[in-house]
């Protein structure tokens, strides 16, 4: 009977963390139906969805929808594949730790925001400048959680390894990377959230559609419901986002407890 | 100082079979630290050879020389009649040395993939040492998933599944209660009563080594020095638990204490003594 009650408590948990935004939502709607709160400023939750449905409807807001995946998706690519392998090599060969360690300690504490002034002038006022901003944004945690994945790697692995006569490359495939994947998923999804922090900031300088130039366009405007929507739209990819990394670290590192 | 070192082929039984392994001489430092001092040892092939000695003693230098994983800083270890197609040695780490990304089937099947076996091979092999060691059912399980003493079993399946020409074993029980240490004094004999490999194990178990070894090396006191080599003459195949009635192991577990008492006493008045 144990494991019927375990089921029981993993679907408790599940449905307390969907009711408790619910009923925030809830008590949001009631609080701006009964004016305790100024509509203004924050619309009614049903209105919000209201005129996301119809932003949707027209395909205004799948343009900006669409715009910020695709430089999320690129920037991501772009700056998560240089940094595992670069994270890789600080973790294994210690000249390339003490060739770039210095310098992503002094670089990492700058805020990613405040580069976007440097990166519009390096990049100009196009996509490359927000799949930048991204990749720069995605880039640090990565390479810093990869290098620390490879470096906790207990020594007695390399001398199974070693023992049982691995090669160069079996070390790597076989201990080396399954070893700090962990770590690399932890710094991936640092990463990813970065990521979308700074499209939504990136877009709000000199973009024509974009998630972040809705929202921009819209305090303009001052069409808060709008502004609202692309809120909502970018929690709802954050969660999405989130969920989509927890199942596949489940899938790929099913040796990491809880 | 004292420091005879007895030479291990003298065997009461006379002529000593050839040595499986040699050591001459064997000299490690770790910096300016002498861990282990001129060792000169023979070691019998198919003999389950057993050290003990006071913690900080070199054992484990000794086994990590033995395996190749360190290089000793003078003298020479050969091992002779190497079998071709089998790997030198395989060792059975102390702790936790099972692959956390690794199932326990992949686990035992390490050394086999790392040598390219053949598939079929390894199914077989790999089969056959998991259900000797009782983990055949858990083969799916990751090393999470087990206690101590089930991921211990799984670390012995590899090293006997990877055949190799010597085992080497590092305080495997070291970690684990007392019933559970009993299990899997039986369950190892039993599996090295059918290949009868050379085994050279390191405890700070008299009692452990009592059970187990043909032969027990009892060592001084850093730097490590062969202080005495005793022969257990205890009939095979032994029962774990019976053993213990005999008169001939509580006399064996006496006297080897009774060596080991004085490097024990000699490792502690160090500690607490002058400072460092």
């Amino acid at each position: 009977m144990t494991r019927r009650r375990s089921t029981a408590w993993a679907w408790n948990d599940r449905s307390i963390s969907i009711l408790s935004p619910l009923i925030l939502l809830g008590l949001w709607e009631i609080c701006a139906r009964t004016h305790l709160i100024d509509v203004r400023f924050f619309p009614a939750p049903t209105n919000i969805v209201k005129h996301l449905v119809d932003l949707a409807a027209s395909g205004a807001l799948w343009k900006h929808v669409g715009a910020s995946l695709y430089r999320l998706a690129v920037g991501f690519v772009v700056g998560c594949i240089p940094a595992i392998v670069l994270g890789l090599a600080i973790g294994l060969y210690r000249p390339v730790r003490a060739a770039f360690d210095p310098l992503i300690s002094a670089t990492y504490p700058i805020p990613k925001s405040s580069l976007l002034p440097l990166i519009l002038l390096i990049f100009g006022l196009g996509e490359s400048s927000k799949i930048a901003m991204v990749a720069i944004g995605v880039f640090y945690p990565v390479v810093i959680n990869t290098a620390a994945g490879v470096r906790q790697i207990a020594p007695i692995f390399l001398d199974v390894g070693r023992n049982f006569g691995a090669s160069r490359f079996n070390m790597f495939r076989t201990v080396a990377l399954p070893g700090s994947l962990p770590l690399i998923m932890t710094g991936i999804k640092l990463g990813a959230g970065m990521g979308l922090v700074l499209i939504a900031i990136a877009e709000m300088v000199g973009a024509k559609q974009g998630l972040g130039y809705m929202i921009w366009n819209a305090w303009e405007l001052f069409d808060v419901e709008t502004m609202y929507v692309g809120l909502f739209v970018i929690a709802i990819i954050g969660f999405v986002m989130n969920t989509g990394f927890d199942a596949l670290e489940r899938a790929i590192v099913p040796w990491r407890k809880g | 100082m004292a420091m005879q070192a007895t030479t291990a082929t003298g065997s009461e039984s006379g002529i000593a079979p050839a040595p499986k392994i040699s050591l001459r001489d064997v000299t490690r430092r770790h910096g300016v630290n002498l861990a282990l001092d001129r060792i000169t040892l023979d070691i019998p092939a198919s003999t389950f050879f057993v050290v003990v000695g006071p913690s900080g003693c070199g054992k484990t230098t000794l086994l990590r020389m033995l395996a190749g994983l360190d290089a000793p800083t003078e003298g020479e270890i050969r091992i002779s009649n190497p079998q071709p197609g089998h790997p030198q040695n395989a060792m059975v780490f102390q702790g936790d040395s099972l692959f956390p990304w690794m199932t326990v089937w992949e686990n035992a099947a390490y050394g086999l993939k790392m040598r390219n076996v053949a598939a079929s091979v390894i199914t077989e092999v790999v089969g056959h040492y998991l259900g000797k060691t009782g983990m055949y059912g858990a083969r799916a399980l990751y090393p999470h998933q087990l206690s101590g003493g089930m991921r211990q079993r799984v670390s012995i399946a590899r090293a006997f599944a990877n055949d190799p020409d010597i085992l080497l074993m590092d305080e495997p029980f070291s970690a684990l209660d007392e019933q559970n240490k009993t299990l899997l004094h039986e369950e190892l004999l039993r599996i090295w009563e059918e290949t009868r490999k050379t085994v050279v194990f390191i405890t700070h178990s008299v009692d452990e080594a009592v059970t187990l070894g043909d032969r027990i090396m009892v060592m001084t006191a850093g730097p490590g020095r062969i202080k005495t080599i005793v022969n257990v003459d205890l009939p095979r195949p032994r029962n774990v638990v019976e053993l213990r009635h005999m008169p001939a192991y509580g006399e064996l577990v006496y006297n080897i204490w009774a060596q080991l008492r004085e490097e024990v006493d000699r490792t502690r008045s160090r500690e607490t003594g002058s400072g460092s």
